[in-house]
C-alpha cells in the first residue's frame, strides 16, 4: 500500500516502515477517560443509592401503623351518665372517650380498673388519638352507645416505636418513655392477635398534630397542591410570553441584554432572597395573609420565572430557523409563525423546563419559612388565603420533633416528596415524548 | 430508447435531433435521385432545384450541430444519450457530404448538357446510383429503428457498389479510348459516378455510426471493399 | 418545406421568449448587513414564464439577491436594501406593500426541504387557510390535490394525506414544500439551492417539475450546480463578489458566454 501511494514521499520502496503515529497513546488516552467516566458515574450512583436507602429504610415503617383491635363497650355511664344527649349535642363531643378506650383495652388484658398505675399505663398505650376515632363513631351512629363494638385503635407513638423494634431495650426502663409491664402487655395483645401493623392511611390525611402517630401530610399536600397551581397558573404564561417576546420581537439592544444578563442571574439567587422579597412585599406591604399558600404560591412563582423562562427562550431558540422561513416564506405573519409553528415546536421543551421549575418550587423550603408557613395547622385550608404547610416545610417541622416516631415520618414524608419530584419528572418526560416531532 | 428521462425536456431534444436527422436524410436522397434523373434525362430545371435545396441542407446540418453543442452543454448527457448525441453529429456530417455529392452531380448535368449520356453508360449510371440509393434508405430506415444487425449487414453490402462502381469506371476508360471526343462527357461522367460511389461510402459510414450508437462498441474488421479502380490503369498500360 | 415550418416554429418561440415581458425589475439593488456591502447595483429583470438561474461561486451576492425578491432579507437584522424592484408595476419595497402580501405573490422554496411537523395536507392548506383563499373544507381539498397533482406528487400520497410530511423521502419533501408554495398562487416562485440536499434521481424530479411549472409561472432559481443551471433555465444570470457578471440565454450562456469571467466559471477555471 505504502509503496503505491507514497513513493513521492521519499519513503524506501523496499521495506514498509510503520511511522509511530501514537495509536497506542491515544487508546490509552481514550481507554483513562472512560474509566474516569465510569468513576465518577459509580460515585454519583453509590451516593444516590446511600441517599435512598437511608430515607427508605427509615421512612418505610412510617407507612405502616400499630393498632389494636378490640371489642369495645361504648357504656352510658361514662359516656352520657345524665342520659343528656337528646337536648345537648354537645355532650357526645366532649365525653370521656379514652376512658372507655382503656377500660376496654383493661378488659381485654384482665386488669381492673381500680389499679390505678396499671390503669394508667394501659391509658398510655393507646394513642390520644382514640379519642377522636371514638368520638366519630359515636357522632355518626349515637345508637352505639350501650352496645359493644369491635374497633380498632391507634396505639400509642411509644408503643408503636417499641412494636416495630425502635426503642432500645437494654435502656433500664425509668430512663425510657415505655416500661417493661406495658412490654408484657404489648407481647400479649401482639400473641393474641389484637396487635398488629396495618397501612397506615393517616400519614397522607391527617393534619398535624403533636402526637406523631396521629400527625400526617394532608394539610400540607394541599397546601403544596394550591402553591403548585398557582405556580403553574402564573408562571407559565408570564414566562413564556415574556420569553417569546425576547427571543421573537424585542429589539437586540443593550436594553435587552441587560434583560437577558438579568434573568441569567436571578436564576442564581438563593432562593431565601425571595422569601424575604416575598415577606416584604406581599405580607407587610401587600398585607396578604401569613402562610397561606397563595402567598407561597406568589413567591414561588417570582423564583420559578428565571427557570422559566431560560427554558422557554432555550426551546424557541432550537426550533429551527427553516421552520420560521418557510412559514415566513408563505406569507404568515411574524405572529402566525410563532403561534402556529415555532411554539408548538417549542412546547416540549417549555413544558420540560416548566415541570422541572415546578419540581424545584415543590421542594422549595427556604422562602417558605420566611413569609410563615411553618405553622402547626391541624385543619385542611379550603382557600389558598386559609393558613397552611408545605411539604418540605412539614418535613423540617418533623425533622425538629424529639419523638422517635416522628424521625419515621420525616423520611417518610420525603419519600412521599420524592414520590412527588419523580411522578413531576416522568410527566415531562412523557409530555416530551408526546409531543417530540422530528423535523 | 425503451425509457424516458425523467426530465422531459431532455427528451424532447433527444427526440428533436433524431427527427431532424431523418428529415435531412430524406431531403439527401431525394436530392441524390434527382440528380442522377437529371443527369440521365439531360434535366437542367432539376438540376438547378437540387444545387438549390443543398442550402437547406447545409442550413439543417449546422442547426443539428448547433442543437447538439447545446444539449451536451445543458445536459452533460453520457453514455447511450451521449453516443446518441455524438452520433447524431457525424450522421448530419455525412448527409450533409451526401447532399454536396448530389449537388456536384447536379452541377455537372449542364456541362454534359452539350453531348448529352449515351444510353448504356445512363444506365449503368442509373443502376449504380439505385443501389447507392437503397443503401441511403435502408441505412435511414435502420436508423429510425437502431437495429445494430441491420446497421452491420448494411455496411457489408457496400462491396456490391464497389462492384457496380469499377465496373462503370472501365467502361468510361473504354470509352475515351475508342473517341477522344468523350473524354470531357466521360470524364464528368467519372465524377459523377465517383460521387455515387461515394454516396454509398457515407450511407456505410451511417451505418458504422448506427451500429456505434446502439452498442456503444466500433464493428469489428476492415469494412468489405471491391473497388479495384484505382488499380485499373496499371492493367490498361 | 415541413423542415422550413419546423425551425419557423422554433424560432417563434424564441422570439416569443426573448419578447417576454418582465414580471420583476431590479434597477441598481444594493444590500448591505451592517457595514459590508452584499450586491452592488445589480440591474436584473426576471422575465415572466421564464426559468432564471442565478449562478455564481459561493458568496457572490445570489441568494442575497433572490432574498430581496421577496423581502427575505428584512428578517436578517442589519440588512439594507437599496434600488429598487418592481412586481409588475409594484415597487414591493414601498410603504404601500404590505410584505405578508408581497410572500403570498412571490413564494419561496428552500435549500432544506423544511416541510411542517405536520400532516401532508395541513401542509399544503396552512398558506390557503392564512390567506383565506378557501371558503369550506371541500374548498380547501381541492386546492390541496390540485397543490400535489401539480407538484406532481399526487399519486404519491393521495392515500396517506393525514400521515406526517416529514414522514416522505427527501425529494418528496421538497416537492411537498413546492406545492405548498403553489397551493398560496404566487405569480412567482423562488428557489434557494431547492435540489442540494437531493440525490440525483429526485433532482431529475424536482428539475422535471420546475420545467413543467414554467408554464404557469415565473420561477427564479438559486443553483450552485451549472449544470442544474443549464438543465432548467432558460435565462441564467451570473454573480460575482456581489456584482451582476453576464445575464444572458442559458443556451448562449453555456456554448459562449460574453463575459470572460463567466467563461471561466462555467468551465471550472476560476481564479
Amino acid at each position: 500500500m505504502t509503496d503505491v501511494v507514497s513513493p513521492a514521499a521519499g519513503i524506501p520502496k523496499a521495506k514498509s516502515v510503520r511511522r509511530d503515529i501514537g495509536i497506542k497513546r491515544r487508546y490509552a488516552a481514550e481507554r483513562r477517560f472512560r474509566a474516569y467516566g465510569i468513576a465518577a458515574l459509580s460515585f454519583g450512583i453509590i451516593f444516590l443509592m446511600l441517599l435512598l436507602w437511608s430515607v427508605v429504610s427509615k421512612g418505610y415503617t412510617a407507612f405502616q401503623q400499630t393498632m389494636i383491635t378490640m371489642p369495645v363497650e361504648f357504656s352510658q355511664q361514662i359516656i352520657d351518665p345524665q342520659n343528656e344527649r337528646a337536648t345537648n349535642p354537645q355532650k357526645l363531643m366532649t365525653a370521656n372517650y379514652p376512658v372507655v378506650a382503656r377500660n376496654a383495652l383493661a378488659k381485654l388484658l384482665n386488669v381492673s380498673v381500680d389499679d390505678r398505675v396499671a390503669a394508667r399505663a394501659i391509658g398510655q398505650m393507646l394513642s390520644d388519638g382514640v379519642r377522636v376515632q371514638l368520638r366519630d363513631l359515636v357522632v355518626a351512629n349515637p345508637a352505639i352507645i350501650g352496645t359493644t363494638q369491635t374497633v380498632t385503635l391507634l396505639a400509642s407513638g411509644d408503643i408503636d416505636s417499641a412494636f416495630k423494634g425502635q426503642v432500645d431495650l437494654t435502656v433500664s426502663q425509668e430512663n425510657r418513655k415505655i416500661n417493661d409491664q406495658q412490654l408484657g402487655w404489648m407481647k400479649q395483645l401482639s400473641d393474641s392477635g389484637a396487635l398488629a401493623k396495618h397501612f397506615n392511611g393517616g400519614i397522607f390525611v391527617n393534619g398535624a398534630s403533636s402526637r406523631p402517630e396521629a400527625a400526617g401530610v394532608g394539610v400540607a399536600l394541599i397546601g403544596s397542591f394550591y402553591m403548585m397551581l398557582i405556580v403553574l397558573a402564573l408562571s407559565l404564561p408570564i414566562g413564556v410570553a415574556a420569553s417569546i417576546y425576547l427571543e421573537e420581537f424585542a429589539p437586540k439592544n443593550r436594553f435587552t441584554d441587560l434583560i437577558e444578563v438579568n434573568i441569567n442571574n436571578l436564576a442564581a439567587v438563593p432562593s431565601i432572597v425571595y422569601g424575604l422579597l416575598g415577606l416584604a412585599v406581599f405580607v407587610n406591604f401587600m398585607g396578604l395573609p401569613r402562610s397561606a399558600s397563595f402567598v407561597g404560591g406568589l413567591v414561588l412563582t417570582l423564583m420559578t420565572l428565571p427557570t422559566i423562562i431560560i427554558a422557554t427562550r432555550a426551546a424557541l431558540k432550537a426550533v429551527p430557523p427553516s421552520i420560521r422561513a418557510a412559514a415566513l416564506g408563505l406569507g404568515a405573519s411574524k405572529m402566525q409563525t410563532i403561534f402556529h409553528h415555532v411554539l408548538p415546536l417549542a412546547m416540549p421543551g417549555i413544558l420540560t423546563g416548566t415541570i422541572i421549575g415546578l419540581a424545584h418550587a415543590l421542594g422549595e423550603t427556604a422562602p417558605l419559612l420566611l413569609i410563615g408557613m411553618v405553622a402547626f395547622v391541624a385543619n385542611y385550608p379550603t382557600t389558598p388565603l386559609d393558613p397552611s404547610t408545605a411539604l418540605p416545610v412539614q418535613i423540617y417541622m418533623w425533622a425538629n420533633e424529639a419523638e422517635r416516631a416522628f424521625v419515621e415520618r420525616t423520611s417518610g414524608a420525603i419519600i412521599i416528596l420524592l414520590l412527588f419530584l419523580i411522578l413531576m419528572n416522568v410527566g415531562a418526560i412523557l409530555l416530551r415524548r408526546r409531543f417530540e416531532r422530528r423535523w | 430508447m425503451a425509457s424516458t428521462h425523467i426530465l422531459s425536456a431532455y427528451d424532447d431534444e433527444l427526440k428533436y435531433l433524431s427527427r431532424r436527422i431523418s428529415e435531412m436524410g430524406g431531403l439527401a436522397e431525394q436530392m441524390c435521385s434527382d440528380a442522377v434523373r437529371a443527369l440521365v434525362n439531360s434535366d437542367a430545371a432539376l438540376a438547378q432545384k437540387v444545387i438549390s435545396d443543398d442550402v437547406i441542407l447545409d442550413h439543417a446540418e449546422r442547426e443539428i450541430g448547433d442543437k447538439a453543442i447545446v444539449t451536451i452543454a445543458r445536459r452533460q448527457p453520457v453514455a447511450a444519450d451521449l453516443r446518441e448525441i455524438v452520433g447524431s453529429l457525424r450522421i448530419a456530417s455525412d448527409l450533409e457530404r451526401v447532399g454536396d455529392l448530389g449537388k456536384n452531380t447536379a452541377k455537372r448535368v449542364i456541362a454534359v448538357q452539350g453531348t448529352g449520356v449515351p444510353r448504356k453508360l445512363a444506365r449503368g449510371l442509373e443502376h449504380l446510383s439505385d443501389l447507392a440509393l437503397v443503401q441511403l434508405k435502408d441505412v435511414l430506415d435502420v436508423y429510425a429503428t437502431r437495429s445494430a444487425e441491420k446497421a452491420e449487414a448494411i455496411r457489408i453490402r457496400d462491396e456490391e457498389i464497389d462492384a457496380m462502381y469499377t465496373s462503370l469506371f472501365r467502361e468510361l476508360l473504354t470509352y475515351m479510348m475508342e473517341d477522344p471526343r468523350n473524354i470531357t462527357t466521360c470524364t464528368h461522367l467519372l465524377f459523377c459516378a465517383k460521387n455515387i460511389e461515394r454516396i454509398g461510402d457515407h450511407a456505410t459510414n451511417i451505418a458504422e455510426t448506427i451500429y456505434y450508437m446502439t452498442t456503444g462498441a466500433q464493428p469489428e474488421g476492415d469494412r468489405p471493399k471491391d473497388d479495384s479502380s484505382n488499380t485499373l490503369g496499371a492493367i490498361t498500360e | 418545406m415541413n423542415m422550413m415550418s419546423e425551425s419557423a416554429v422554433e424560432k417563434a418561440l424564441d422570439q416569443k421568449m426573448s419578447d417576454a415581458s418582465h414580471k420583476m425589475i431590479g434597477k441598481d439593488v444594493s444590500v448591505y448587513y451592517g457595514e459590508k456591502r452584499a450586491l452592488f447595483d445589480v440591474n436584473l429583470n426576471v422575465r415572466e414564464n421564464t426559468v432564471t438561474a442565478l449562478i455564481g461561486p459561493s458568496g457572490c451576492g445570489k441568494s442575497t439577491f433572490l432574498r430581496c425578491l421577496n423581502r427575505m432579507n428584512d428578517t436578517i437584522e442589519n440588512c439594507r436594501v437599496t434600488g429598487k424592484i418592481t412586481l409588475d408595476t409594484d415597487d414591493i419595497y414601498d410603504q404601500n406593500i404590505d410584505v405578508v402580501e408581497l410572500r403570498a405573490r412571490v413564494g419561496m422554496v428552500f435549500q432544506k426541504p423544511n416541510p411542517f411537523p405536520k400532516t401532508i395536507y395541513e401542509n399544503i392548506s396552512y398558506g390557503p387557510r392564512i390567506h383565506g383563499l378557501s371558503k369550506s373544507k371541500a374548498d380547501m381539498d381541492q386546492i390541496v390535490e390540485a397543490s400535489l397533482q401539480r407538484a406532481g406528487l399526487w399519486t404519491e400520497v393521495k392515500d396517506r394525506l393525514h400521515e406526517s410530511g416529514t414522514g416522505l423521502s427527501g425529494g418528496q419533501q421538497q416537492r411537498l414544500c413546492i406545492a405548498r408554495a403553489i397551493a398560496v398562487s404566487p405569480e412567482v416562485i423562488l428557489m434557494d439551492e431547492p435540489c442540494s440536499a437531493l440525490d440525483p434521481i429526485a433532482t431529475a424530479k424536482v428539475e422535471e417539475l420546475i420545467h413543467e411549472l414554467r408554464a404557469n409561472y415565473t420561477i427564479v432559481i438559486v443553483t450552485h450546480s451549472m449544470q442544474q443551471a443549464a438543465r432548467v433555465s432558460q435565462r441564467t444570470a451570473m454573480f460575482h463578489l456581489g456584482q451582476l457578471v453576464e445575464e444572458n440565454d442559458t443556451d448562449k450562456m453555456f456554448t459562449n458566454p460574453d463575459d470572460q469571467r463567466t467563461q471561466d466559471y462555467i468551465m471550472g477555471r476560476f481564479g
